[in-house]
């Protein structure tokens, strides 16, 4: 019996929305938010030339070579991926990014973009693929990974590591989330959230390289995640255009307290079902201690870690027309310019 | 024009007037206050009709260091520097000796007489300006003297030879923008001056200016001011920038212009964002160029080493963008303020691995508008990164100018196809591929981000690719697009500035040189003819070279290939691309930091010919 592909609300298959087949190795965490990205856009209904895949360099930033094969991509610079969407959406303001990097990519030669990008509140989803290493150039630490994972060729780090959720937060980011590859549920609902944010979203996702840190003890390992991850909270996405999953969970009533409710600006609603913590991630001091306690007791906590209304974005401030600047063929009168000339004479 | 003949006096000692055709230099204080004053000088001249430059020659410090000002006066038109200026204004204790002995015999120093000077010398006219006294008798609130203590010069010079002081009346307010306040605070600085030199000085040197009719309907603008003017005129979208001397003002003055961007409801189609490093420039105006927009940034030689990873980026992805280069001295921070052309060749190749790029290269404010407009249509249509190469001399200096053509074309966007000529082009050529060189002219058709057709998607990267813009490490692929984008390169020259030649085939030395050296080549030429030697001469205007430059040379016995670098980057480049046997070329090379003089030039063709 022929199976009926389901269709979301353009009329579009799962497998539209998918690209060239990955080149990564089997297992690699990366793959697996590709996966995510698919079927978030699917879900979302997203016509895929309304968005942008971009990227810098690592096996992380090949991936847009994997998802939406309906958009444009761009696969730029090591580190140098903010200055490119910057660019991007400034020319076409009306277009959605995901932009895929990686912790080497953003947390070392990036380090400087990253915090620049979150600064201007370019409105893009920003994903840091972080598994501790550099997997392209062949496993060396990367400045996320812990004090004291070993690894084969590169001896021992005794470097403490660098925090991109604390970093995004300092930086003025409005929406900061960590989460784990291997949970797919909440990559899923916080990439929906990230995509109705307006305004840089971070989202610094543990995402293990099989091939060169994945140790057990490692904390950027698959088993490592499944056994230590902690959700903040469960989170559920109620997007204006969301359809459902097959096995749909109703939006449940919890009781008072028990829930915070996070609106966005395209009238999606993201909820979040308290955990054991008592967390707000609307607070930044909230934000700053749990990430601080994290740190100190080697705690792997995902979710939403911080949320504020988001201040303008770059092209807000920048007041550009309303029209793409890309469509726009405008060059200033003759009389202008003659104008002009008369007040050099 | 009229060759008048030696252009540069060694002496002015016979006391026949010399009227319209001197020059002077004024050594001051950085941040002093000087540029107002020199500026009046220089429009007052302008004003009155006589073809004037002015060039500041100053130090990379914001204030204290000693800083000159040169202005050439000429009637016949020569706005070159001038290698030896006889009117010596010396503001400066710490440069008045320095100052007074390269003062030509014949020549004046006007000095501030609190100034300890050298032994006087009796080939030199001295008046003194007592510049306390003055300030001291004029009507200036204490907190404004500092800074309008040179308008004494001004007021001095314009006694002694024979400005109009209306027009310099006239000068201060178009300086300040209309605004008669300071404009009279000064000019009470100027008149009292002047009374006073009329008073008391006896003039006793042949210098002279006259009102005449040198510079009608001509304006008065720096290279940066016409570059941006030019972009703006030229619909860039989108700016972003990292503050450099001296390309500063380029994207000062966009800023200046982008009121004449706004859309019926009020809001930009030109953007402009400061960046947090040269590196990020580049990566938003490529990012901008990807996604459709006219891009551009203004730099200068530091700027655009962090910027070569970007380049190679956007020449193999094939990004349209558009790179000013502001030159200044170099290598590393060098001699930030001062003028070079050293920056060719770098530009020229920039990026790793087999790259060469578009260069144009201005030689004044009327092509730094017109290149900055034509470079942004050239990006798209060649779908490349195009870079103007300026200097801080035409950028920074102002200089007399015709006012500027509006375009003559509308907008060239190149070649996009939208989702209908998508579906078109897809069913003439069964397929459609960012890299496809249908036209055989190397360049493919593009989409633009939005473009709402199932096959208008592609990824642009830096990595190999194939005609369909998919990642490969095929030797074939790789090939194929290198020969496409050497075949590109060949059709851009078909868009490019034409050089300019002036050839005559009696002639058998021929000179090339490119930029802001015109003026000096212009009146070399001049200079040289008159002392028996006859040259045609070829003017630079883009890289990648065409064929003209390489028959110039061929059809010469000697060329000199003159230019303001130390290392003669230009000639480099000939033998690089001209197979040809080339051994009559001879490099001429300067880079000593200032514009180049017309003396300079003579002096070393001179010694060349004489061989
Ligand atoms: C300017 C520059 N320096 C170095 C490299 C080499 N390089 C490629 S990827 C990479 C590290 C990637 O690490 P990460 O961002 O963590 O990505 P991953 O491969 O781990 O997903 C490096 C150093 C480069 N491509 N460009
Ligand atoms: S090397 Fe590591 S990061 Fe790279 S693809 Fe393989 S598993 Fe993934
Ligand atoms: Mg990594």
């Amino acid at each position: 019996m022929a199976r009926v592909e389901k269709t979301n609300k353009l009329g579009l298959v799962k497998d539209d929305y998918q690209a060239r087949p990955t080149t990564l190795c089997p297992g690699c965490g990366h793959n697996s938010i590709s996966n995510q990205i698919v079927q978030s856009a699917f879900d979302l209904n997203i016509a895929q030339h309304q968005l942008l895949k971009m990227s810098g360099i690592g096996c992380s930033s090949k991936s847009p070579a994997y998802f939406l094969g309906r958009s444009h991509g761009f696969n730029a610079l090591h580190g140098r991926m903010p200055s490119v969407v910057t660019g991007a959406l400034m020319a076409n303001h009306t277009l959605k990014a995901i932009a895929v990097s990686g912790d080497g990519d953003t947390g070392s030669i990036g380090m400087g973009q990253f915090k620049h990008v979150i600064r201007r509140n370019v409105p893009f989803v920003y994903i840091i693929e972080n598994n501790g290493v550099y997997g392209l150039t062949k496993g060396q630490f990367s400045a996320t990974a812990e004090e004291g994972l070993e690894l084969k060729h590169y001896g021992r780090n005794e470097m403490p590591p660098i925090d991109l959720v604390l970093e995004a937060i300092i930086s003025g980011a409005t929406f900061v989330a960590r989460s784990f590859s291997g949970d797919k549920k909440q990559v899923q609902a916080l990439l929906e959230a990230a995509i109705a944010h307006k305004g840089t979203a971070i989202l610094d996702i543990i995402s293990p390289c099989v091939t060169f840190n994945n140790a057990d003890t490692s904390h950027h390992s698959f088993p490592y995640g499944v056994k230590h991850e902690v959700p903040l909270h469960e989170i559920q996405i109620i997007a204006p255009d969301f359809v459902a999953p097959q096995d749909e969970i109703e939006v449940e009533t919890y009781e008072d307290g028990q829930t915070i409710e996070v609106s966005m600006h395209d009238g999606t609603s993201v909820l979040l079902k308290k955990l054991d913590k008592d967390y707000d991630p609307r607070s930044k001091a909230q934000a700053y201690a749990v990430l601080e306690e994290a740190q100190r007791e080697e705690l792997f906590l995902t979710g939403l870690i911080y949320y504020e209304e988001p201040r303008p974005t770059l092209p807000e401030l920048e007041q550009v027309a309303d029209t793409p600047l890309a469509l726009i063929n405008d060059r200033p009168s003759k009389d202008k310019l003659d104008d002009i000339m008369k007040s050099f004479k | 024009m009229a060759v008048n003949l030696p252009l540069e006096q060694e002496s002015a000692t016979d006391s026949k007037p010399i009227v319209n055709d001197f020059a002077f230099s004024v050594a001051t204080q950085n941040g002093s206050g000087s540029q107002t004053s020199n500026a009046v000088l220089v429009r007052s001249l302008f004003n009155m009709g006589i073809p004037v430059n002015g060039k500041n020659l100053f130090p990379s410090n914001i204030k204290g260091l000693p800083t000159w000002y040169t202005i050439r006066a000429s009637k016949d038109g020569y706005v070159a520097r001038r290698f030896t200026t006889e009117i010596v204004v010396a503001y400066n204790q710490d440069t008045v000796t320095e100052d007074i002995k390269n003062t030509p015999p014949g020549g004046v120093v006007i000095y501030r007489d609190d100034l300890k000077t050298p032994p006087e010398r009796d080939d030199i006219t001295y008046y003194p300006v007592p510049v306390r006294k003055l300030m001291k008798e004029a009507n200036v609130a204490r907190a404004f003297k500092a800074r309008v203590e040179n308008m004494t010069y001004v007021g001095v010079c314009a006694q002694l030879f024979d400005m109009d002081m209306d027009v310099v009346y006239q000068s201060l307010l178009d300086q300040f923008g209309g605004k008669e306040k300071p404009a009279q605070m000064n000019m009470d600085v100027i008149r009292l001056a002047y009374d006073w030199a009329a008073e008391n000085l006896i003039k006793s040197d042949p210098f002279r200016f006259e009102t005449m009719n040198g510079t009608a309907g001509k304006i008065l603008i720096t290279g940066n001011e016409a570059a941006a003017l030019g972009s703006v005129f030229g619909g860039v979208h989108f700016v972003a920038w990292y503050p450099i001397t001296p390309s500063t003002s380029v994207v000062d003055d966009i800023h200046k212009y982008r009121h004449l961007r706004k859309d019926d409801d009020g809001n930009y189609t030109l953007a402009i964002v400061q960046a947090e490093d040269e590196l990020a420039a580049a990566g938003m105006i490529i990012g901008a160029g990807f996604g459709g927009a006219r891009s551009m940034t203004a730099t200068s030689g530091p700027g655009l080493s962090l910027m070569s990873e970007f380049v190679g980026l956007a020449y193999f992805a094939e990004i349209p963008c558009v790179f000013w280069d502001i030159t200044r001295m170099g290598p590393s921070t060098g001699m930030p303020t001062r003028t070079s052309q050293g920056d060719l060749l770098f530009i020229h190749y920039l990026g790793h691995g087999d790259s060469h790029h578009i260069v144009l290269l201005p030689a004044s404010p009327e092509e730094a508008f017109e290149f900055a407009w034509r470079s942004l249509d050239i990006a798209e249509e060649m779908q490349t990164p195009v870079f103007v190469m300026s200097d801080l001399d035409l950028g920074m200096n102002n200089w007399m100018a015709d006012p500027f053509e509006y375009p003559s074309e509308p907008l060239k966007r190149g070649k996009v196809l939208d989702a209908e000529s998508l579906t078109k082009f897809i069913k003439n050529h069964g397929k459609w591929g960012r890299y496809m060189d249908v036209d055989n002219d190397g360049v493919g058709y593009r989409t633009l981000p939005g473009t709402d057709h199932p096959n208008a998607a592609y990824f642009a990267r830096g990595t190999g690719h194939n005609e369909m813009a998919v990642y490969s490490e095929r030797s074939e692929d790789w090939l194929a697009n290198m020969n496409r984008l050497r075949l590109k390169m060949e059709t851009a020259k078909q868009h490019l500035p034409q050089n300019i030649e002036d050839y005559d085939a009696n002639k058998s030395i021929g000179l090339i040189s490119f930029g802001t050296n015109e003026p000096a080549m212009v009146e070399a030429r001049d200079w040289l003819k008159n002392n028996g030697i006859e040259s045609n001469y070829l003017r630079v205007r883009a890289l990648p070279l065409s064929k003209d430059v390489f028959d110039f040379i061929n059809k010469h016995k000697t060329i000199y290939v003159i230019e303001n670098n130390f290392d003669g980057q230009l000639d480099q480049i000939i033998h690089m691309e001209c197979k040809d046997n080339l051994t009559h070329v001879k490099s001429l090379t300067l880079g000593d930091g200032l514009p180049m003089t017309a003396r300079w030039i003579v002096e070393s063709i001179e010694e060349q010919e004489t061989k």
